[in-house]
């Protein structure tokens, strides 16, 4: 396979994971807005924060009002974050690879991106916002569906993989990132368990509130909402799945390699590291430091896989 | 469809019976069908100039057109006399020149010329194949009287539309097929594969390993290199993945350079590498030339091809063929006027609105004058270009083309068409893929063809012996 390939099937998943990551954020973030609406101007700046398009964001516009968000985070042009922007850099990646493609999964890419160009064409009424998220996140399973039915299980397939869960396990640390100070055990302390709708808002933006529920039942603490997110080996967002999926994909291209590269080795560790990490050794050390590291980590990780695979030279 | 005599001509027969028994609404519905099919497919090409992001879809016809295996017989053994000729004056050229030598053809048409590529004399391209693919521009003025418009020798491209136009037919109306027996277009990727594979370069060792190269996702036709290569099931392939790696043209993949021995290029030759050609090109190989002279690559279609694609060069192609085959030419030239030349030049001058005239080097439908169809003005306009440099311009009469049906709102209506077939060129045979690609001038009375133009394409049937 050419590296130039490896490196746009790897663009291309991780975009595709980051569109759908970004509907979710828009969809907590809104409920709030919708239910404690004093609070949303705190929530808009965070969802901003985690998405990485603050700065962006400021520098064009002033103040938190939903609307202007929202149309910031699904319409903008200019805002490399927005999902217009984001679904069309994974559909000029599917165009670059489309030799490496079924056609099921490339015509699922075409016509994710020719269905949101249609529905963002013009600012998105509140009454419609739920609607046009729905959208966003089934065109995502329609891609997911078609690559995981149609694909061969081989490097192709592997380099995918890799960028889905690269950009899920920073989407998942970075939401952590910056509720970081929410889940600490301080807080919890102080008003006996987290406020409901907090933790809440943190598990609908993983699509995890009703998973957490089977899980835990009623108990909601900060250190079990930590574990779940960060530990769980069940949970398909959590660091620790994502970080094994990783290491998984990376070993089946070292075997059909047969060749070893430096990343297959530090994925390996990073693997290790979680899976036998504990939710009270991650407080002793620091949330905050633990997240932070994680992040330096995963973006490392990310680029020694392109080194290694010469995405480019 | 339709004869003087306003009966069905014969190889439309079946399709006649079968559309005068269909209601127009159902073929309507599916015509817009076949929108959606072309745009999911992602079917779709760039126009210059315009936004990058701007895809068009080019309009796709329900209807076919539809050839007699005869009419085809008579066709294709025109066109493969005259691609023959194509190849042996291209070796001849860029060797001991005989036919210059012979004053058939005029020197300074060659040693004037810019496609004709210097770096290419003395070369022995593997296998002696100069025009591995070639898009035959065909018209018909009447039964079984074909002219040829343009060879096409240099990088013919739309025969990803032929097989997606056909693809689309089969789902849209699959009755069709198993009431009117069609031959099939489907084993061209198949046979360009191995055509390809046929001229592997002395260097090759064991299986060749062929890449299609293009220029990259903004190229107009970039949706056919994708296509093409994927059917194969070969690379596709930009300048920035290539690097010469010993005395190789190398691909980088993830495990490392690995060489090819057969590039499809879909790069111009100016662009084709920076050392030798244009240095100012993003989109070739530094160094390519020099490995294709040491054999250690093919590239197809070799360097140099473009002169066959001059249009002053076009009006000696009856010589030409001639020349080379010792036979008479099977299909037509257009008669062409070569405003170089001063008498043809004050004729055309003369009856500059009955004309239709083009430039050299021109291509796509772009800088050329309609004259029937245009006004006083455009006349006038041109007329001082034309002036201005004649020598990069030759002229033609319109040819009275025939017609053939298209659907619209209101029925069946005539339109002018062109037809494209494909021939591949390897050192045991030449194929040509029966039928081909057929655009349609949309509006109606309309004889520019071209896509980039507003021209639409239909699927091209040959009938079964």
């Amino acid at each position: 396979m050419l590296g130039k390939t490896a490196g746009g099937l790897f663009w291309m998943f991780r975009y595709l994971e980051r569109s759908e990551n970004n509907a979710r954020l828009i969809d907590a973030g809104f409920r709030i807005a919708l239910t404690r609406s004093a609070n949303s101007s705190t929530e808009w700046k965070s969802v901003l924060t985690t998405s990485g398009s603050l700065a962006d964001y400021d520098a064009r516009h002033s103040g938190y009002r939903s609307d202007k968000v929202i149309d910031f985070l699904l319409r903008e042009t200019d805002n490399p974050s927005s999902v217009i922007s984001i679904m069309k850099a994974a559909r000029d990646n599917a165009r670059l690879v489309r030799t490496a493609l079924t056609r099921e999964v490339w015509e699922a890419t075409n016509e994710s991106w020719i269905t949101l160009k249609e529905l963002l064409a013009s600012p998105v009424p509140d009454q419609d916002l739920p609607d046009v998220l729905s959208v966003i996140r089934k065109q995502s399973a329609l891609v997911r569906g078609a690559t995981h039915g149609t694909m061969l299980r081989n490097d192709v397939f592997d380099f995918a993989r890799l960028g889905t869960f690269l950009e899920r396990a920073d989407n998942t640390a970075r939401i952590l990132d910056v509720k970081y100070y929410l889940l600490l055990p301080s807080i919890a302390k102080i008003g006996s368990s987290l406020d409901n709708f907090q933790w809440e808002t943190i598990l609908r933006s993983v699509s995890a509130h009703r998973a957490y529920r089977w899980l835990n039942g009623s108990e909601v603490s900060s250190s079990k909402i930590s574990e779940f997110l960060i530990l769980h080996h069940q949970m398909p967002r959590s660091l620790a799945f994502c970080a094994g999926k990783i290491a998984q994909n990376l070993g089946n291209i070292q075997e059909e390699y047969a060749v070893e590269h430096p990343s297959c080795e530090v994925a390996n560790a990073l693997f290790e590291r979680l899976k036998n990490a504990t939710i009270d050794e991650i407080f002793e050390e620091g949330l905050h430091e633990f997240i932070e590291k994680f992040l330096a980590d995963n973006t490392a990780l990310s680029t020694q896989i392109q080194t290694d695979y010469r995405f480019s030279e | 469809m339709i004869d003087g005599e306003n009966s069905v001509r014969g190889p439309y027969d079946d399709y006649h019976k079968w559309f005068e028994a269909e209601e127009l609404t159902r073929i309507a519905r599916k015509a817009e069908q076949s929108e959606a099919f072309f745009r999911r497919t992602g079917i779709t090409f760039n126009v210059y100039g315009e936004d990058a992001a701007d895809e068009r879809l080019i309009p796709f016809d329900v209807v076919p057109r539809i050839m007699s295996a005869r009419e085809w017989r008579k066709l294709s053994r025109g066109i493969e006399q005259r691609v023959s000729a194509l190849n042996a004056f291209l070796h001849d050229i860029y060797h001991r020149q005989e036919i210059l030598r012979a004053g058939r053809v005029p020197m300074s048409l060659v040693a004037n010329n810019d496609a004709f590529l210097t770096q290419m004399v003395g070369v022995d391209p593997p296998g002696g194949i100069y025009t591995h693919i070639v898009g035959t521009d065909i018209v018909r003025t009447g039964p079984d009287e074909f002219f040829v418009l343009e060879d096409n020798a240099r990088t013919p491209s739309g025969v990803s539309y032929m097989l997606e136009n056909r693809e689309t037919m089969l789902q849209m109306f699959p009755e069709l097929f198993s009431k009117i027996p069609v031959q099939q277009v489907s084993n061209y990727p198949v046979n360009l594969r191995r055509s390809l594979a046929a001229c592997a370069p002395p260097m090759c060792e064991g299986k060749p390993v062929i890449a299609v190269l293009t220029p990259g996702i903004h190229n107009s036709a970039y949706f056919e290199h994708s296509f093409l290569a994927d059917e194969m099931g070969v690379e596709l392939v930009e300048g920035h993945d290539l690097r010469v790696v010993d005395g190789r043209i190398a691909m980088r993949t993830t495990q490392g350079y690995k060489a090819i021995d057969v590039l499809y290029r879909r790069v111009d030759d100016e662009y084709l590498d920076p050392v030798n050609f244009n240095p100012d090109s993003m989109l070739g190989v530094p160094g390519i030339m020099d490995v294709y002279r040491a054999g250690g690559i093919t590239i197809a279609n070799a360097p140099g091809t473009g002169i066959a694609d001059d249009k002053a060069l076009y009006s000696y192609m009856p010589e030409i063929v001639e020349f080379y085959t010792g036979e008479k030419p099977l299909l037509q030239n257009v008669e062409t006027f070569r405003c170089s030349d001063e008498e043809h030049l004050k004729y055309v001058l003369d009856n500059l609105a009955e004309l239709v005239v083009k430039e050299v080097h021109g291509s796509g439908g772009y800088g050329m004058l309609v004259g029937p169809a245009a006004s006083k003005k455009e006349v006038e306009d041109f007329r001082t270009k034309l002036l201005a440099q004649p020598s990069n311009y030759i002229a033609q009469p319109t040819l009275a083309l025939s017609t053939v049906p298209i659907f619209t709102e209101k029925g069946l209506a005539p339109r002018h068409v062109d037809l494209r077939p494909f021939v591949l060129v390897s050192p045991d045979c030449i194929e040509i893929t029966p039928g081909g690609l057929t655009r349609v001038a949309m509006t109606e009375g309309s004889l520019v063809v071209n896509s980039s133009q507003g021209g639409g394409t239909k699927d091209t049937w040959v009938l079964e012996e």
